[in-house]
């Protein structure tokens, strides 16, 4: 028996719900209780259980929960339950393919989501397109998804590498200067962040004065700290992620690198920081979403909803996030096509903009029909130096993602739907 | 010029941390007969006992502690799982320490969580020594000198007192040892403990260096296996040379062509195993 | 020859001829009709299929592990071999799928051929290192090499194909067709190990794993027979490796890992390394295992670390060695 199946609504769950609840009464129409015979739209979520992303992909699992929660605590979708089911994999990407295909085969589930890593989403994406299947790829940054190999069916959450550097792009460059030198991680996702950047710094009329490319899974990096150091940047650039990101920080640190040059880099998590000593924690760094947003309305909420969900004294992370609004997005895509019709799904995505409570930021969050991308914001900063959890972060700014985002056209993605099933 | 000088020197450090798990893999392979995959799952334990137990008798006690609590749990594991062990075909051991290490790892994400954790050393170790060499920080010196210090320590207890002469007599010829009445059992259980006090004690120094995750030990696993094959099965110096070698070649290669430094150990693993198949300082047909 | 009984199959638990095939005949029709009865019982097509490619992964391992005797940590790196080299040839020769297979099973083969010579230097736990050490040589090229193998993102954009034979054509896309290809080539992989077992090459195979010492004497060379059991069931695994990569139309560097390498063993260990039908039952059991555990836990990795430790205490033998040794009590 699946424990993650038969979110039961009972009394008590609606009264404990109640307070989390409220925030999106207004999104779903419908009774707010179920009779057991009702027949649950189901999500399936396949998600690095055990291995190096585990901790990222157990806070997408807690953001969707919640989602779940509150959706069926206002009615469900179309006055069904929806229900998520949870599929762990470990790191091995055949065995996330496998459990796409038991989701779809075995438990007829409407939607899939899920993913943390590049390597995962690009192999979920081509299998749930083979099934015919919405897919959502919530954390897995590969820039081919929404771009080379965008797809009909699959859609996302999470931002693009061109939105991760210009992110922040302009922050760094005014901050620390013209000079850049970068340490990145010898993989596609590396080399897309660096080519990203350079293209940005030339047009900027800046100069890159160095580029460090470390294998996946170093962890000692002196020996490309030490040409940094002797190139003399203004800025160094730390295009790394994970525990080579932690491990790259802590060595700047030991070194004293810090003193002599800027840091900094595309991609911070929270998660991330968590993981680094403190005095380890510095830069500037560009977020894709962070719970201390004091102007924005419903965040503050949805912080505490969140804590009390996960009855853990933890802040959402982005990823959290990716988890939550990547789910309410498939229930608002279903409930606005008044159908679980895959394709039927797919055009009311298409274009969808996630209200105020689930987008939590001051911009506009569309998933673009285009390349199927979320374009939301994008949130620049600085790391708060001999800060305590959860104030470990300093927003300098949050960018409108629309106004940096390149066109699907310049992302390679020309969709295509199938002949038989396009409306 | 100087760049290669200090991948060298870097490598020296990386080696003798390979050099310091493969002692405790040899030690255990040499008189158990067994590889323990589990080795890195200990390795992540020592750390992560190091992390709970500073805040309480701070660096330097959690340093001398972990390891040997690390030991203790190991000595308790080698009597309830390993022990059925001995004597049958090397397959059933090489399993039992796969599962264990699963088991293990398992067991340290649900206690200390997913998400890494940071493991502080103590100030004055944590920068660097110099402005010049700002590579050379306290804390990488430090762990040269423990490293060595640890490995010396290890071989005046083989040499010098009455159980290393046993667990060395055990390890060229078990069967004569056991005829003279020397509780083979006891010895073996005892050199186990001291394979995994090893792990723990390199657990301690990587967690000050990388981080503590449930995954950290898996890294470096691979690495001493390496380590064993290119110093030779049986002999314990040849393990700290054949670390050595690899992290230095390692080192070397970072400089010129970082994406082929993992490719390049197992490239000199090949060569030795052409040239010299029982490696540099094995000894013939042991463990076959 | 000492332990010949134990080369044939499981399939001698009976005297008369009838009996003797009846284990056979049993396994063959459950298998030809899984479309029909697996979602009755819960399962899912593909879930067979990948059944049936770690079985036939397994069952090419046990002819070096278990009847010749070869402690191989490693064979992975032949079954990941397999799978890129299929994967590479569709992306980047051609898109038939036949002979991306034999691409597939050449490039596995070929390597097993060539690293064996390394690895049957040394016997015992050494052979064990070797090997695992020399699969994680491979796993590091997959995951460096971006420019070829798509590193740490592995290898997509390649699809299994349809086969046209004149008018007709095989539809592979069909999960069920594909099943059935799945099991052809299963099919096949028994029929060479089963050839082979029982042929004086299996028979010497076992005399290399059950007194080397008399092999000698008789002017054998054991070593000889260790590199071509390790070849043949390096080839066979490869073959398992291409079916994986046209099943998932994906490879990934964890394909090769040591990990995998010891799935495949337990598998062995689990149905019986001494049997014929021991793999394939291992990979029932294991594959099933894992995929209904991971769905109820996120611990379930502790679940089937704990199935090794209980398969090495108290199953040594495996399921059918058990099944044998009740027999001939």
């Amino acid at each position: 028996m699946n424990p993650y199946e038969n979110i039961h609504i009972s009394r008590r769950h609606l009264i404990k719900a109640g307070s989390a609840v409220a925030a999106t009464a207004a999104l779903y129409p419908g009774l707010g209780a179920f009779a057991k015979s009702d027949n649950p739209i189901k999500i399936g979520q396949v998600t690095p259980g055990t291995g190096t992303y585990s901790a990222l992909g157990g806070n997408q699992v807690a953001g969707a929960k919640l989602a779940v929660d509150q959706i069926n605590s206002n009615g469900g979708v179309m006055g069904r339950p929806v229900q998520l089911l949870l599929e762990n994999t470990g790191s091995d990407v055949g065995k996330s393919v496998q459990k796409v295909r038991k989701l779809v085969h075995r438990n007829n589930v409407d939607f899939l989501t899920g993913s943390v890593s590049s390597a995962v989403a690009l192999a979920d994406s081509q299998a749930s397109h083979g099934l015919n299947t919405l897919y959502m790829d919530l954390g897995g940054h590969a820039d081919a998804i929404t771009g080379k190999k965008c797809s009909w069916n699959t859609f996302r959450t999470c931002s693009t590498t061109w939105l991760l550097t210009a992110g922040d792009f302009h922050t760094l460059f005014e901050q620390f200067g013209k000079k850049w030198f970068f340490l990145t991680p010898d993989y596609n996702f590396g080399h897309a962040l660096h080519r990203d950047y350079v293209q940005q710094l030339k047009q900027a009329g800046g100069q890159e004065v160095g580029n460090a490319l470390a294998p996946l899974g170093t962890t000692d990096f002196s020996s490309y700290l030490i040409k940094a150091k002797s190139a003399n940047p203004d800025v160094l650039i730390i295009l790394n992620a994970g525990n080579d990101q932690i491990n790259a920080l802590k060595q700047v640190h030991q070194f004293g690198i810090q003193n002599d040059m800027g840091i900094g880099g595309p991609m911070m998590e929270m998660e991330t920081l968590e993981s680094l000593p403190a005095d380890a924690r510095v830069g500037y760094w560009n977020m894709e979403w962070y719970w201390n947003q004091p102007n924005t309305p419903h965040v503050q909420k949805f912080v505490e909803d969140y804590k009390k969900s996960t009855k853990a004294n933890k802040v959402p992370t982005a990823r959290s996030w990716f988890g939550y609004a990547g789910t309410h997005a498939l229930a608002l895509a279903a409930e606005k096509a008044q159908s679980l019709n895959t394709m039927k799904v797919v055009k009311a995505l298409e274009g969808l903009e996630l209200p105020p409570e689930i987008a939590l930021q001051p911009h506009k969050a569309v998933y673009r029909s285009s390349d199927h991308q979320l374009i939301g914001s994008q949130f620049p900063g600085q790391i708060r130096k001999n800060g305590s959890y959860p104030h470990l972060f300093d927003l300098s700014s949050i960018v409108d993602s629309s106004k940096i985002a390149r066109s699907a056209e310049a992302k390679g993605c020309s969709m295509s739907y199938p002949s038989s099933m396009s409306s | 010029m100087e760049l290669l000088l200090f991948n060298i020197f870097n490598g020296l450090i990386v080696g003798l941390f390979y050099a310091l798990m493969a002692l405790g893999l040899s030690l255990i392979l040499g008189l158990n007969g067994i590889i323990n995959f589990a080795n890195g799952s200990f390795l992540a334990l020592g750390g992560y006992l190091a992390f709970t137990l500073k805040p309480e008798i701070g660096f330097w006690g959690a340093l001398v502690a972990s390891p040997l609590l690390a030991g203790l749990i190991g000595l308790v594991i080698e009597r309830g799982l390993i022990r059925p062990l001995y004597g049958r075909d090397p397959l059933y051991s090489l399993l039992l320490t796969f599962g264990l290490a699963m088991i293990i790892q398992t067991m340290l994400r649900m206690t200390w969580g997913a998400n890494g954790l940071p493991f502080k050393v103590p100030d004055f170790m944590s920068h660097p020594l110099s402005q010049t060499y700002f590579f050379l920080t306290g804390y990488r010196v430090f762990v040269v000198v423990l490293t060595i210090l640890a490995a010396g320590s290890l071989f005046a207890l083989l040499q010098f007192t009455r159980v290393g002469v046993r667990i060395r007599a055990g390890n060229s010829d078990l069967e004569t040892v056991s005829a003279l009445g020397i509780n083979i059992y006891r010895l073996r259980a005892v050199n186990f403990g001291l394979g995994i006090l090893m792990a723990g004690l390199a657990g301690v120094l990587a967690a000050g260096r990388l981080g503590l995750t449930p995954t950290m030990g898996a890294s470096l696993l691979m690495p001493s296996f390496v380590a064993i094959i290119v110093g030779g099965v049986g002999s314990l110096m040849g393990s700290v040379l054949g670390g050595i070698i690899i992290g230095v070649a390692s080192g070397i290669v970072t400089t010129y062509y970082p994406a082929a430094s993992q490719v390049v150990i197992y490239l000199i693993m090949a060569v030795v195993l052409i040239v010299r198949p029982r490696g540099l300082l094995g000894q013939e047909g042991l463990l076959e | 020859m000492s332990g010949t009984e134990s080369t044939v199959p499981a399939a001698s638990f009976g005297a008369t001829p009838i009996m003797r095939l009846l284990p056979s005949l049993i396994i063959w029709s459950l298998l030809l009709s899984v479309p029909f009865w697996m979602p009755l019982v819960g399962g899912y097509t593909a879930l067979a299929s990948r059944v049936l490619i770690f079985g036939l992964a397994a069952m090419g391992l046990n002819l070096l592990l278990g009847f010749t005797g070869g402690l191989s940590f490693g064979h992975a790196a032949y079954f990941g071999l397999g799978a890129y080299g299929t994967g590479l040839m569709l992306k980047f020769v051609s898109g038939s799928t036949p002979l991306a297979i034999v691409v597939g099973v050449l490039v596995g083969g070929m390597a097993a051929t060539v690293f064996g010579l390394l690895t049957i230097r040394r016997r015992g736990i050494y052979f064990a290192m070797i090997t695992i050490a020399v699969g994680q040589m491979f796993y590091f090229i997959a995951v460096r090499w971006n420019s070829l193998t798509g590193g740490e993102d592995g290898l997509t954009g390649f699809s299994r194909t349809n086969i046209g034979f004149g008018q007709a054509v095989l539809n592979l896309h069909h999960t069920i067709t594909f099943y059935y290809f799945t099991l052809f080539f299963f099919a096949i992989g028994c029929a060479v190990v089963w050839r082979v077992l029982h042929s004086p090459l299996g028979h010497t195979f076992v005399a290399v794993r059950e007194n080397q010492r008399r092999l000698r004497f008789l002017g054998l060379s054991v070593g000889f027979y260790i590199w071509i059991a390790f070849a043949l069931s390096g080839t066979v695994a490869a073959l398992a490796g291409t079916l994986y990569a046209l099943l998932n139309n994906f490879t990934s560097p964890q394909d090769l890992n040591w990990l995998l390498s010891g799935d495949f063993v337990i598998i062995c260990v689990l149905g019986g390394m001494r049997t014929f039908w021991g793999p394939p039952l291992g990979a029932t059991i294991y594959v099933v295992v894992q995929d209904y555990l991971s769905s109820i836990t996120v611990n379930w990795m502790a679940f089937i670390g704990a199935l090794f430790v209980v398969v090495v205490l108290f199953f040594p033998f495996g399921l059918l060695g058990l099944l044998q040794r009740r027999s001939s009590q």
